[in-house]
């Protein structure tokens, strides 16, 4: 039982980290922009399909694969804020933008089932099939790996947003936007940039979801109502809420995973709407992010 | 009464005098079927504007009731062996079994705004798929069949077609009373503002569970309805979250909170996402489409075609009605002055009330 138990935990906390990095990019979005990207969950998807085809037909590695998936899941974000999300104005741009995501999401998930069909699909590289002992069981190497690696591109993440000149403008932009338009930063052109960051971290994480899960286009649902439960917990617009939130809730289902594997997944869902009953602005949110 | 509200009624009254004899002409089953799909889906969306389109709370978690209504009028004619037409007696179940579900899933939602509250509804709209899913009294991926109805092939529609058009209709007719009273008045104002309609001594908690549980009993009849018609429920179609993205864009289309907004966006969209679905046997096409399609509208006709409508309707009038009537002297252009004005003061989409048109006398 101890040792199920310390196993969940180990799982938990090491298949957080990679929900973590790609609720921190739904939840930088929604920071500067006030957009919840639906398309997030989908995105994710459509980045483990890239990872897969560059591994299959070009025999890149994983790893190595992402040099080519990072800069164009950012061009694909950048994209979408240019086309679709720049354009919707007046007082219902809240609702608007969740729904032209939501249409984003329907789209890309068609394609994806005429391109790839809705057969599941798994990545592979040594470092998925074969496995190291840490703390007395088994894991694959991925799991550290995906880990190590969504930690640093946090901690990336961190430096940029609160140690550079461009993060510095982002972080006004979200607190005000009109104040930083008034002190002379480009709203516009930071707005398309913390968008394709926001998707280019999805290229990361669709890699080490497709290694560690197999999936389909349908996967996206999964995926991203996880995150929206995820980021919503953590306090909409909280960085550091959103990494908590993923670690907090992906080790909570892991644990009751232990008991029973159907219930885990709702565990998930009710320990939101748990939270939300007592803390309406989740557990690390400002009160009222901005007003409307 | 205006010529206007007489053009209006005289349009309701052949709206209703087409749609009672539609199947009577049309006798094809697959016509008819699509009919009857066209109205479980405008009644749907009429009920979820009720909520939704007057609270300008966006709710995506509606499908909840739907399947709940569904799975109700399942379970109860499986365990009590109904069968015939004894089994449209369970419609009222459903509606309450809905409503049972609506005032606590309610009563937490709604403590949240905006995005956190399409967030959570999402949320609770998966826990009930996945319950669906794995509790053993909805059957599992399984799912529920319905009991045999022994009628002939050539008018087993009707009767279905005819219960969704009281449904549909009783649902339009209920929003316009709604946006009429009192209530209607306070929920667009929490729309609006709800802190300072709050301020105005609107109890805004019980005006909006009120609304929500509403728009869910009429969703939970329809959800059964639907399931009879079907003949069989299961978790994926039941809880389908493709239903809350259609209900929400046929509203969108029409014109979110407006009383007619929601049959028009159900008759434009349905018929034409049928049509899709038989032509390219492939449904990951039209699923293409659909996305497209409403990525296109929320861009270009962000506020739906009836306020689009009206605003051009007003603006030609503007135009027509002083062009003799002005004076000779007057500038060239004063004649289109009108119609800017009759533009400008309507902020976003689904905007309440008459929209500066002239003549427009509904009551605010």
């Amino acid at each position: 039982m101890g040792r199920e138990l310390y196993r969940a935990v180990a799982d938990g906390i090491l298949g957080g980290g990679v929900y973590a990095l790609m609720a921190v990019g739904l939840t930088l979005i929604f920071g500067v922009l006030d957009i919840i990207n639906i398309a997030q969950g989908i995105l994710v998807v459509l980045a483990a399909y890239l990872s897969s085809v560059l591994s299959v037909h070009l025999h890149l590695d994983l790893f190595t694969g992402l040099l080519v998936t990072i800069p164009v899941m950012f061009i694909t974000g950048v994209a979408i804020q240019w086309l679709f999300m720049r354009r919707l104005r007046g007082r219902e741009r809240t609702s608007m933008s969740l729904l032209a995501s939501y249409a984003v999401m329907i789209i890309i998930e068609g394609i994806l089932y005429l391109s790839f069909g809705p057969d599941y699909v798994s990545l592979n590289a040594w470092y998925v099939t074969s496995t190291v002992r840490v703390f007395g069981f088994y894991l694959p190497y991925i799991y550290l790996f995906g880990f190590g690696l969504a930690v640093l591109l946090v901690a990336g993440l961190y430096v940029m947003l609160y140690r550079t000149k461009f993060g510095r403008s982002l972080r006004a932009t979200m607190q005000d936007q009109i104040a930083a338009r008034l002190i002379g930063i480009d709203v516009n052109r930071v707005a398309a940039l913390a968008f394709g960051i926001g998707v280019a971290v999805t290229a990361v994480g669709g890699m080490v979801f497709g290694a560690t899960n197999a999936f389909n286009p349908n996967s996206g649902y999964d995926l991203i109502s996880r995150l929206l439960a995820i980021i919503i917990l953590g306090g909409l617009g909280s960085i550091g809420g959103a990494m908590a939130a993923a670690i907090f809730m992906t080790t909570v289902e892991a644990i009751v995973n232990i008991w029973s594997p159907t219930w885990s997944v709702v565990v998930f869902y009710a320990a939101l709407v748990i939270v939300l009953t007592f803390r309406p602005n989740g557990m690390f949110g400002r009160r009222a992010v901005r007003a409307q | 009464m205006t010529s206007r509200a007489a053009l209006q009624w005289g349009l309701v009254a052949a709206a209703a005098a087409f749609a009672a004899i539609f199947p009577l002409v049309f006798t094809s089953e697959l016509v008819t079927q699509i009919a009857i799909d066209t109205l479980i889906l405008a009644g749907a969306t009429a009920a979820w504007n009720i909520f939704s389109g007057y609270s300008g709370y966006i709710s995506l978690g509606h499908a909840v009731f739907f399947g709940a209504g569904a799975y109700t009028a399942g379970v109860a004619a499986q365990d009590w062996q109904i069968s015939g037409s004894a089994e449209f007696l369970l419609l009222p179940l459903a509606a309450v079994v809905a409503a049972v579900i609506a005032v606590p899933f309610g009563l937490v939602a709604l403590r949240v705004r905006r995005h956190t509250f399409v967030v959570v509804t999402i949320a609770v709209f998966f826990i009930f798929q996945l319950m669906a899913f794995n509790l053993s009294v909805t059957g599992g991926s399984v799912g529920i069949n319905a009991p045999f109805l022994g009628w002939a092939p050539a008018t087993y529609n009707n009767p279905f077609y005819y219960l969704a058009l009281i449904i549909a209709a009783g649902t339009t007719a209920l929003s316009w009373l709604i946006r009429r009273s009192r209530f209607g008045l306070q929920l667009r104002a929490i729309r609006d503002d709800e802190d300072r309609a709050r301020g105005l001594g609107v109890r805004a908690m019980r005006v909006k569970l009120a609304a929500f549980v509403i728009s869910a009993v009429v969703i939970g009849m329809i959800g059964a309805l639907w399931f009879f018609f079907i003949v069989q429920v299961l978790p994926q179609y039941g809880f389908d979250p493709l239903l809350d993205l259609s209900i929400a864009l046929m509203a969108f289309l029409g014109g979110l909170g407006r009383v007619a907004g929601p049959l028009i966006g159900a008759l434009l969209l349905e018929p034409g996402q049928q049509y899709l679905t038989l032509h390219y046997s492939n449904s990951y096409v039209s699923e293409i489409i659909l996305g497209s399609l409403f990525l296109l509208v929320i861009l270009f006709l962000p506020r739906g075609i009836l306020p689009f409508a009206e605003e051009r309707m007003a603006s030609w009038r503007g135009r027509h009605a002083d062009a003799p009537g002005t004076s000779p002297g007057g500038p060239p252009g004063s004649g289109q002055a009108p119609a800017p004005a009759a533009v400008a003061p309507v902020p976003g989409a689904g905007t309440s009330g008459p929209q500066g048109a002239p003549g427009a006398g509904r009551a605010r």
